[in-house]
């Protein structure tokens, strides 16, 4: 059978630590798959090698082609996105584009239609400096659809975002599942991976420990929902103090509060502090895998009988 | 305001899967023009090409004025001290642009995009080295150009040929530095680790060897034909010595070394020259093509 990209037996070292340990997996045309695991579990460093930016053992084809043999007639297969543009910050939106758009061999390139595709039409003249970091994500998912690839390899790409722009960004690339194009990408946000995939493979330390379907995978990993509030230093232990009267299990951070919250309990914990006349500043919601991830809890301590879904998440702050 | 679609709705085209990746020299051009646009935009072209034309009218002028200003004697010390500042200035600036190059890139995360699309890196490194070459092109003619200008104007008797050689030869002279500045490149991780390594290379190039050399004659009680043929290590000196022959055609002024290269070599030490300053071109830029080709972009 025929896959679009197939790994097989890759290996790639840094010395004598194994990035990525004998990883193999296969993707299908049209077929989406995310590239789970905390950092530095070789999610990154697959990719890499699947672009042929890093040497390693084994094999690696892209629509046939050897990555490393035929590197180029690979890579013109696929359209690339980076956790954060590093490009040329004085070329303009429409500069870059044109440059890429040769590089891919492209004998004229509709920028306007390009541009429109991610929401940047409009933004051509501007400098790539001036633009936000969301923006420059569009910008690369635009060069990246240059030419209609049939896979699209995404790194991380809301990594550098802030909640808005994450929003924004994976609901541009969820109309990117189903067109057709494979989807290969790197994540550690179950949003993402729910809203993208159809398959997920886990890493650990560099080993593809198992692949499911997405399904399965956000079933299985999302029970809980943790609150991350932020509060003025002054008042975090009065707030800690009333949530815990009221049921919860805080855990102070470098920058807020951590609180494991049932679906049904999410308002609980403002109402208290509104109560208490404790003023928070912010907050986001945060998923209890990820939590858990960042807290480096494992994944059995995450039921409790007090039904919240991360009973011990450590002093560490949650990344937004 | 930035209009945001919910989703990306264009499907990928099935001619994409039997297209053809950009051959080689179209994609070194690309790389090239963008390189040599890039380079033209940054202060440094600028300041280069402005400090270049200052300091070849002061030298001019200062040289000039040691013989009453005219005469082709005086534009023998005209050029010779224009050639003495191309030996500080061309290499520095070609040693410091080639280290950066590569360096910086990889830092910034650019590198690996760049090598991400259907280009190989041989392209990569051909085109930045070319992009590179043009731009320290029109520094050079930009800078010399300028100066002879000047002097022509305020009526000191200029050579077009002796200006057109230098010229020639300073081009020259950049793309070996050039070179060493993109092995540099290639082999640091950091792009101030490769800038500092380019200034240790230039002191070394400009004064070390020739100190050492001056010591070692002395010391070691070297044979003429040895310093001569360890002067042809040194890319300027070769420069130097080239530069002298082309203008003079003679190598009087270097004293029992220029006698011994002219009494064996004859008119055919323009070759050995020649020779030497192409071998320090092609020598480092192959070896930084052999080892880009082997090290991680990132």
């Amino acid at each position: 059978m025929s896959y679009m990209i197939h790994i097989e037996h890759v290996t790639k070292r840094f010395g004598r630590a194994a990035a990525v340990d004998d990883a193999t997996l296969d993707l299908g045309a049209g077929e989406s798959l995310a590239l789970w695991g905390a950092n530095g579990a070789g999610k990154t460093t697959l990719i890499r090698c699947v672009l042929g930016l890093l040497g390693f053992r084994g094999t690696i084809r892209v629509g046939g082609h050897d990555v490393r043999r035929d590197g180029k007639a690979a890579r013109l297969l696929i359209g690339y996105v980076p956790q954060e543009l590093g490009f040329y910050d004085d070329l303009t939106v429409c500069e870059a584009v044109a440059f890429f758009s040769r590089l891919k061999g492209l004998p004229h390139t509709d920028t306007d239609r390009t541009l429109a595709t991610v929401g940047l039409l409009g933004h051509e003249r501007k400098r790539i400096r001036e633009l936000s970091g969301g923006m420059k994500q569009r910008l690369a998912l635009a060069i990246a659809l240059l030419g209609d690839p049939p896979v699209l390899v995404l790194d991380e790409v809301t990594a550098s975002l802030d909640a808005v722009g994450r929003e924004e960004f994976v609901n541009l690339l969820a109309g990117l599942s189903g067109t057709g194009r494979t989807l290969l990408f790197a994540s550690h946000r179950i949003e993402e991976v729910a809203a993208l995939s159809g398959r997920v493979a886990v890493l650990e330390a560099g080993r593809i420990t198992r692949v499911v379907p997405c399904a399965d995978f956000v079933a299985e990993t999302d029970r809980g929902t943790v609150l991350h509030l932020f509060l003025a230093p002054s008042v975090r232990d009065q707030a800690m103090q009333s949530l815990r009267v009221g049921g919860f299990s805080p855990h102070l951070n470098g920058v807020g509060i951590l609180v494991p919250v049932t679906p049904e309990r999410k308002a609980a914990p403002f109402r208290l502090l509104a109560e208490a006349r404790i003023p928070v500043d912010d907050f986001e919601i945060v998923s209890a895998t990820h939590a858990r991830r960042v807290a480096h809890v494992p994944h059995s301590a995450s039921s409790s009988p007090g039904g919240n879904a991360v009973p011990h998440l450590a002093a560490t702050e949650v990344s937004s | 305001m930035t209009s945001l679609p919910t989703a990306v709705t264009s499907s990928p085209n099935a001619s994409a899967a039997v297209r053809v990746p950009p051959g080689l020299l179209r994609n070194v051009l690309t790389v090239a023009h963008r390189e040599l646009r890039d380079a033209i935009r940054s202060r440094w072209f600028w300041l280069y090409t402005l400090s270049f034309a200052i300091l070849g009218l002061a030298v001019s002028f200062v040289s000039a004025a040691g013989t009453g200003g005219t005469g082709l004697s005086g534009f023998g010390r005209t050029t010779a001290g224009l050639i003495n500042l191309v030996l500080l200035v061309v290499p520095l600036m070609a040693l410091t642009s080639g280290a950066a190059s590569i360096a910086s890139d990889r830092e910034r995360g650019m590198l690996a995009y760049v090598l991400a699309q259907p280009v190989s890196r041989l392209e990569v490194v051909l085109g930045k080295y070319l992009g590179l070459a043009g731009a320290l092109l029109a520094c050079l003619s930009l800078g010399l150009g300028t100066c002879a200008l000047i002097l022509a104007w305020k009526g000191l008797r200029t050579s077009p040929a002796s200006i057109l050689w230098l010229t020639g030869l300073s081009l020259l002279l950049a793309l070996a530095m050039l070179s060493l500045g993109m092995l540099i490149s290639v082999l640091a991780r950091r792009a101030s680790v490769a800038v500092g390594t380019a200034i240790f290379v230039w002191l070394a190039l400009v004064f070390l060897t020739d100190l050492a050399l001056m010591a070692g004659a002395l010391a070691l009680r070297l044979r003429i034909e040895t310093l001569f043929g360890l002067s042809l290590v040194n890319p300027l000196q070769v420069f130097k010595m080239w530069s002298l022959h082309a203008v003079d055609a003679t190598l009087d002024v270097l004293g029992p070394a220029g006698l011994y290269a002219m009494d064996t070599f004859g008119d055919r030490v323009a070759i050995l020259f020649a020779a030497a300053l192409v071998a320090w071109i092609i020598l480092p830029l192959g070896a930084a093509m052999a080892l880009f080709a082997r090290r991680s972009p990132v």
